[in-house]
């Protein structure tokens, strides 16, 4: 059962990057790229700043600031520019490598023997996956607690409606340029915070590690919301924090088949595609069962 | 009121597909007034409400609503000074949010938007009567998520979203074209005592002349983008069918061509 420890101490430590991704892709309704840079940008300002010297929650903090800048300004290309919201992720996540480059300073930052959140809590007599239990838990718990108010602002419910219906929004005078821009930022700025969690668990930044962070991060909003429901914000919300620890159990059953992790990101394609045809097949399943219940019926009768 | 000033509406400017929809509409519209707006598919009559509501910038004239010059004005800053509701009973509410919130998103119309809880136990008791009121059922929905709602139900809702705090200028696109007779009988019935109770000013564009003519207290005719009739009082309250029929000829030196202009 030690590997399930494991899977759910990763799960916990992407959740919040799993909520960020919710933001965009649900809330706003934009698929955001610009999470695959974003991701190395959090984990690479973590990890730099700590090497400097820098305390582990200032270093994680920045990394939250980055986030928040990096999503500014895929909003800003998106509605200022009116560049399609894809696109614009994709010029920032392409942008961003080089950005990441230059903040790492080289391609690999190792942490070593260096305090980190993680470490910190390892301090008190926790096992590494635990201490990453405890830091995800509190950190998602602190996150879902947050979203769980801001939506329900004002400036909340402007956002959710921006996202479900600009016309309406705007005709009662909302901003959506504006509304949309907050929403990218909020997303990315819990990605980053996520990396740097994650970073700090791996003891490394490392310029790949941000390829696949968009599949990863649908695959368990979906996941979440097929398994736990969405019928409130904050049902979603935990949703979407159990759905990333789900994919996580999920991915490391399927390594212990004999798959290699060479083979995750192939994996968790295959998972996001069964995830997001999910409710076509649902519902021609339910369409085949009726027409087979009404079949009997006639028959019956 | 709510002045238009030779206002001209062009899309696709410089390109073959240039559509010039707006030929000078000039319009004053007195406090109060609530004008029934016809003419026949592609008269303009859309694209008026939506210069009016600023969905389209207009290719040059002026907009002025009590003297304040809102040409250049986005429509999130004209939304201040009007409610609308359009034919499409999916466009006025968010369809994943639920009733409250739609009303709690419209009672803040033209405000900004803060930190502050989104609605407001006071509201959400507010909220209930207003719709107790409608008699549609909705008072005891309102956790429910306005996708689930009837074409009908929607409409109605969005007419008191658009009429909270008796905004200066009502704008009404076919909003009853739609729903079934039954339905839109309703939901234009609702519509009358609503801004006959608020004493509003509005603008309702409809493809039945009955309506047009039994409704509100002056008629325009839109034709290729130009106001070719303009009637009010005991004029209008005189006319019948045959006889905007026969305005309509004379005006545009054309026959009214729009079967469903001409079966309503």
């Amino acid at each position: 059962m030690g590997f399930i420890i494991g899977a759910v101490a990763q799960g916990l430590l992407w959740a919040v990057m799993a909520i960020g991704v919710y933001i965009t892709y649900r809330i706003l309704d934009i698929a955001d790229l610009t999470a695959e840079g974003c991701f190395t940008l959090g984990a690479g300002i973590t990890c730099k700043l700590i090497t400097i010297g820098l305390s582990p929650f200032v270093s994680t903090a920045a990394a939250l600031a980055g986030g928040l800048l990096a999503g500014l300004v895929t909003g800003l290309l998106h509605t200022k520019l009116k560049i399609p919201a894809l696109l614009a992720g994709i010029l920032t996540m392409t942008g961003l490598w080089s950005i990441n480059l230059r903040v790492m300073g080289k391609a690999n930052i190792p942490l070593l023997k260096l305090t980190s959140v993680i470490t910190m809590l390892e301090d008190t007599g926790l096992s590494k996956n635990y201490a990453a239990i405890v830091a995800g838990l509190v950190l998602t718990v602190i996150v879902v607690i947050f979203l769980w108010w801001f939506f329900s602002t004002e400036l909340g419910y402007s956002l959710r409606a921006t996202g479900n219906n600009k016309n309406m929004i705007r005709a009662n005078g909302v901003n959506t340029d504006n509304a949309t821009i907050l929403g990218i930022m909020i997303g990315n700025g819990l990605i980053a915070l996520s990396a740097s969690l994650v970073s700090q668990f791996n003891s490394f930044a490392d310029i790949q590690m941000g390829v696949g962070t968009i599949v990863i991060g649908l695959a368990s909003v979906i996941i979440g919301e097929v398994v736990f429901g969405n019928r409130t914000i904050l049902r979603s919300l935990i949703a979407v924090a159990l759905g990333s620890v789900l994919y996580r159990i999920i991915i490391a059953l399927v390594l212990r088949l004999g798959l290699r992790a060479d083979d995750m990101k192939l994996i968790s394609s295959i998972l996001l595609a069964i995830a997001l045809c999910f409710p076509t097949v649902r519902n021609i399943a339910a369409r085949n069962l009726k027409n087979s219940i009404r079949k009997g019926g006639s028959v019956n009768a | 009121m709510l002045k238009l000033e030779n206002v001209h509406q062009k899309f696709e400017v410089g390109t073959i597909n240039e559509k010039h929809v707006l030929h000078g509409i000039s319009l004053n519209v007195n406090e109060g007034d609530f004008i029934t707006i016809i003419g026949g598919n592609g008269a303009g009559k859309s694209t008026m409400l939506n210069a009016v509501s600023g969905s389209n910038m207009i290719t040059s004239g002026r907009i002025l609503i009590d003297n304040v010059d809102l040409t250049k004005a986005p429509e999130y800053k004209r939304a201040k000074y009007i409610g609308r509701v359009f034919q499409d009973t999916r466009m006025g509410t968010a369809s994943d949010l639920t009733i409250e919130e739609n009303l709690a998103i419209a009672y803040r119309r033209g405000k900004p938007r803060t930190l502050k809880l989104g609605i407001t136990n006071k509201e959400k008791e507010l909220y209930k009567s207003m719709l107790a009121d409608l008699d549609l059922g909705l008072d005891k929905r309102l956790k429910d998520k306005t996708r689930y709602l009837s074409g009908g139900q929607r409409q109605a809702l969005t007419l008191l979203m658009a009429t909270f705090h008796h905004p200066k200028l009502l704008l009404l696109d076919e909003h009853t074209a739609a729903l079934d007779p039954k339905t839109a009988k309703k939901v234009l019935e609702l519509t009358v005592k609503i801004v006959g109770e608020n004493n509003l000013t509005a603008l309702m564009v409809t493809h039945n002349m009955r309506d047009a003519l039994r409704i509100g207290n002056r008629l325009i005719m839109l034709h290729k983008g130009q106001i070719i009739l303009d009637i009010s009082g005991e004029e209008k309250k005189k006319l019948d069918v045959p006889d905007l029929l026969a305005m309509f000829e004379k005006a545009s030196g054309e026959e009214m061509s729009n079967d469903r202009m001409l079966l309503n």
